[in-house]
């Protein structure tokens, strides 16, 4: 209790202000610095810990080129695209997550649960077991389809304005629609093989190639900047659409380029590795707790992601006696967190 | 200088979907007072201020801000001279006093820059003349209503804009705390000549406040001028379809109104 | 200006049509179940002939047509009663909740049986069709109040957008523990696959037999709360106010309702929409009288079910798509009407 202490204050100095900022700023350059750390060590231990345990200085030789005896073959082709997908395709998960969560002001509405991953989960299963595309047309297919279910949901829950809790409600249908559709396709396939089909229920990293991980890394390397350039529009957008636009914000444009490059980052890491259950969903909200509120979560979320990736994939891999599947790892990792989270947003009735 | 601003509604035609809401109206917002906007609900107050700070395309006519139209302004720039506080403006959970007030110096930065001491100032001043330097580090979610009025407020000033335009600043508060807010809007406008268009729905404190008195029907001006002017009986019949009786405040030689109902009044009507 | 005049009063007389038109509606949904039940019997990838639906019908087994004919007998059978079990259920659940999304696809209820049965076979090696039957009650009942109290915390108690929003992240959370659950156990994954998509296929008289009993149950349950559901209706505080035991009436009616569902659910696998579409277009012939309301959409449920299935086997011949994905194909698009339809206030 401070209430018999010290007068009121009735002024406040630019410096003080300013300290209090820098404060903030400080905390969240070090979470950004502590997370990307984590990831380059659990990056390099998946690349040498495994059924062989290789050391650093054979993986760093088998990276620039060097022909090592067996740790070419298990690290170079098998470790080293397995793992840059784990690090991309969660940086891609985190940062289209929270873009959703942010501009919907609701983190529940992440593109796993409005159908996005849905749509191009089975657009990539329709593409791969019917048409049997192969890993740049599978992108593609995904992309459109992830755009179209976007545009779709949008265009349905426009009503004189699109309400978000519309939206999301929506989603949640189409979403319906779409898991029966890819189990649909799935049931089709000339072998029912639970392993192949868990990659589009759960999402996976298993059998990873280079010609699956460059779509998406070109895709992360054009989109991101694109959706960080809109970083401050998109907070500001969070008081409202009239708030933010009579403080200069052009809400419409900047929700249009924002979906694009979120559906864009989404569907390309979806076709590559499959719908990784709640990465996208728990990103966001994990990274606001560590940064705290305030700061823009672009990129810690983006970090968080890929952090969760990587450990997942490993933990699934080597931790059980049995392979399994990163999404069912991340599906049961995040499931009591998931619940937490419904809890805590039905108490408060907030965002992020 | 905020005298040199002007204001002007011409014409303007605005609507939801296919349903008119403003029709041609006209009106010249008066420059370096306070104007309150007085109307029945749903008569069209704060779609004539969305209309007037871009936020709605007009269907017809213009607003013009300074001689040039405000839907041909860059949002951005117009946002540095004109502000809106929304009826309803959203926090984001958790997000303290401070970085909320921060918010209002969006129109001033750039796609990269940083902030600049002048955001720090911005943000130092709105608090301290709002009396919410003592909540700089609360998270928003956690203040009272009037409290967290004060702070959009505060957010609002942050932006420092010579204009300032303001939906029903003081629903949700008690008598004391709409006082404290028309107060400190007053303020405002004395110290900084800050121009001052509220949307209120007391009449009373609406003819205390006002340097200007705006009366809307149906979406149109249907009367402008000093509160003696306009808050007549007749006019209070036309606007609200309510009879009433204005006698003059003894507190403040302003009309005051009374209105009438069908019970409990003893004069002869 | 004075406020705009209320609407003119023409509701008293459109709801008097209505309720003449009450056993009108029931008479002729019961007619065109008889239909579709038939066709259902007569079409298939093999055609044949009036007389060999007759004769099967009859109980003769002779002719490959048909025996052809006698196997569609239960598969019909069971879809008329998965049908109306989920159409009344989706009608108990939203009234219970007073929530119009409510279903038990929407609520993860399905997937929540799903998990228990599955884990129960790769755990304990259950296989008894009757243990597969209490097991799926059990998990359905164990995520039905789950999402429900998720739902309710909070401003607003379980707002249309709050259920379904636990329903989904509650269902995503449980697919991928049945994955967890499955995958280890490659021996066991054909099996699972059933509780994957839902389909009234692998309907047999004996499958019937065992779920005979739960569904009896269930349906005694729902049709007598359809009184509490109509002064549920009306708020909490108010049935209390005629003399409502508010609890134990939404609990009754609710087992009735999850006891349908989870029922079904071990016998078909998930099959979702049916308890969502049916009670709104129930509640649009006859109104919102629930004595009315429950029937009507048990029979409503078994005609969308059996139609279904036959539209299966007839668009894919000579092959079949299975009824969950051709309802939640139909099932979504009415989701979306119906959250259109609903002011954002509502949701
Ligand atoms: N976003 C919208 N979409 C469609 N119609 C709208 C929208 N906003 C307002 N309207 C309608 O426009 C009319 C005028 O609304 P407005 O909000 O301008 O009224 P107001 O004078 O501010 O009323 P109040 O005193 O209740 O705030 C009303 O009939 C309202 O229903
Ligand atoms: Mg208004």
């Amino acid at each position: 209790m401070t209430a018999l202490q010290a007068p009121p204050r009735l002024g406040i100095t630019a410096g003080e202000i300013a300290q209090g900022r820098r404060r903030r700023t400080a905390r969240r350059r070090l979470v950004v610095g502590v997370l990307a750390a984590l990831i380059v060590a659990a990056f390099i231990v998946s690349l040498c810990v495994g059924q062989t345990t290789y050391s650093p200085r054979e993986v760093l030789g088998v990276i620039l080129g060097q022909d090592i005896d067996g740790a070419s073959f298990t690290v170079g082709r098998l470790r080293l695209p397995r793992a840059t997908l784990a690090v991309i395709a969660g940086l891609c998960f985190g940062i289209g997550g929270v873009t959703f969560q942010t501009m919907l002001r609701n983190p529940l509405a992440s593109p796993d649960i409005i159908g996005i991953s849905a749509g191009a989960s089975a657009a990539a299963a329709f593409a791969i077991i019917t048409l049997g595309l192969g890993a740049t047309q599978v992108s593609i297919f995904a992309i459109i389809a992830g755009l179209g279910i976007a545009l779709l949901v949008y265009g349905l829950s426009f009503k004189g304005g699109v309400v978000g809790t519309r939206l999301i409600l929506i989603g949640i249908g189409i979403a319906a629609m779409l898991d029966s559709l890819t189990a649909y396709v799935l049931s089709k396939a000339a072998q029912w093989d639970l392993q192949e089909a868990s990659r589009w229920l759960t999402g996976s990293l298993n059998g990873a190639r280079w010609s699956e991980v460059v779509p998406v890394a070109i895709a992360l390397a054009v989109l991101a900047p694109v959706l960080l350039t809109q970083s401050r529009n998109l907070s500001t957008s969070q008081l409202g659409d009239d708030a933010a636009a009579a403080l200069g914000v052009r809400v419409e444009r900047t929700r249009i380029i924002v979906i694009i490059a979120a559906v864009g980052l989404i569907a390309f890491a979806t076709a590559a590795a499959g719908p990784i259950a709640f990465v996208a969903f728990l990103s966001g909200p994990i990274a606001a707790r560590i940064v705290g509120p305030g700061a823009s979560l672009l990129i810690p979320s983006a970090l968080v992601g890929s952090l969760l990736v990587v450990t997942a994939d490993f933990l699934g891999q080597y931790a059980f006696n049995v392979r399994y599947p990163v999404g069912v790892i991340t599906g049961v990792l995040g499931a009591p967190y998931l619940v937490y989270l419904i809890v805590r947003t039905n108490r408060s009735g907030g965002s992020l | 200088m905020t005298t040199a601003h002007t204001l002007n509604a011409l014409d303007l035609t605005v609507g939801y979907g296919d349903r008119t809401v403003v029709e041609g109206l006209d009106l010249q917002v008066p420059m370096g007072g306070i104007s309150v906007i007085v109307g029945a609900n749903a008569c069209g107050k704060s779609t004539l201020l969305r209309a007037m700070s871009r936020l709605l395309a007009p269907r017809g006519g213009q607003v013009v801000l300074d001689g040039r139209a405000v839907h041909q302004t860059p949002a951005k720039e117009l946002a540095r001279t004109l502000g809106l506080l929304p009826q309803s403006p959203t926090a984001p959970e958790g997000i303290t006093v401070a970085d909320l007030v921060g918010r209002g110096r969006h129109p001033h930065q750039g796609l990269f820059s940083r902030w600049t001491p002048a955001d720090d100032q911005a943000v130092a001043d709105a608090l301290t003349a709002t009396e919410t330097a003592a909540l700089a580090d609360r998270p928003v979610d956690e203040l009272s209503g009037g409290q967290r009025q004060r702070v959009w407020i505060a957010m609002a000033l942050a932006q420092q804009t010579d204009i300032l335009l303001l939906d029903e600043p003081t629903t949700f508060l008690d008598v004391s705390h709409q006082l404290e807010v028309l107060d400190l809007l007053t303020d405002l406008n004395r110290s900084r000549g800050t121009t001052i268009v509220i949307v209120l729905h007391d009449l009373n404190l609406a003819a205390r406040y006002a340097d200007h008195l705006i009366a809307l029907t149906d979406g149109r001006v249907h009367a402008l001028g000093t509160p003696a002017e306009v808050l007549t009986e007749d006019t209070i019949r036309a606007v609200f379809g309510l009879d009433s009786r204005v006698v003059v405040d003894p507190t403040s030689n302003k009309p005051l109104m009374l209105p009438l109902g069908r019970h409990h009044t003893t004069t002869e009507r | 200006m004075p406020p705009s005049a209320p609407p003119a009063v023409a509701a008293p007389a459109t709801a008097r049509g209505l309720r003449r038109l009450r056993p009108l509606w029931l008479v002729i949904a019961l007619a065109v179940l008889g239909a579709v039940a038939f066709a259902s019997v007569g079409i298939g990838s093999r055609d044949v002939s009036l007389a060999d639906v007759i004769a099967a019908l009859g109980g003769s087994t002779d002719g490959f047509n048909e025996a052809a004919v006698a196997k569609r007998i239960p598969r019909t059978l069971l879809a008329v009663l998965a049908g109306a079990a989920l159409g009344l259920s989706g009608a108990v659940m939203q009234g219970v909740t007073r929530n119009p999304l409510a279903d038990p696809g929407i609520l993860g209820v399905n997937t929540g049986a799903s998990l228990a049965v599955v884990t129960a076979i790769a755990t304990v090696g259950l296989s008894s069709a009757t243990g597969y039957i209490w097991v799926a009650i059990a998990g359905a009942s164990v995520t039905a109040v789950f999402v429900y109290v998720v739902g309710s915390l909070g401003r607003g108690g379980a707002t249309p957008l709050k259920l379904a929003l636990a329903g989904a992240a509650t269902s995503a959370a449980l697919t991928s523990l049945i994955s967890a659950v499955v995958l280890p156990r490659g021996d066991i994954s054909g099996s699972v696959r059933s509780w994957l998509i839902g389909g009234v296929g692998g309907g047999t008289f004996s499958s019937i037999s065992q779920v005979l009993p739960f569904l009896a149950v269930g349906l005694l349950l729902s049709l007598l709360s359809a009184r509490s559901l109509n002064s549920l209706a009306l708020g909490d505080e108010l049935a209390a106010g005629l003399g409502e035991r508010v609890a134990v009436a939404r609990g009754l009616a609710a087992f009735g309702a999850v006891l349908l569902c989870g029922a079904v659910t071990a016998v078909t696998g998930p099959i979702g929409f049916v308890g969502l579409v049916v009670p709104h277009a129930c509640r649009l012939l006859i109104g919102v009288d629930h004595r009315w309301l429950l029937p009507l959409s048990a029979v409503l449920g078994a005609i969308l079910l059996t139609s279904t299935d036959v539209l299966g086997r007839i668009v894919a011949r000579p092959e079949e798509i299975d009824v969950g994905i051709i309802t939640a194909l139909v099932g979504a698009p009415f989701f979306i009407y119906i959250v259109r339809r609903q002011k954002v206030r509502e949701l």
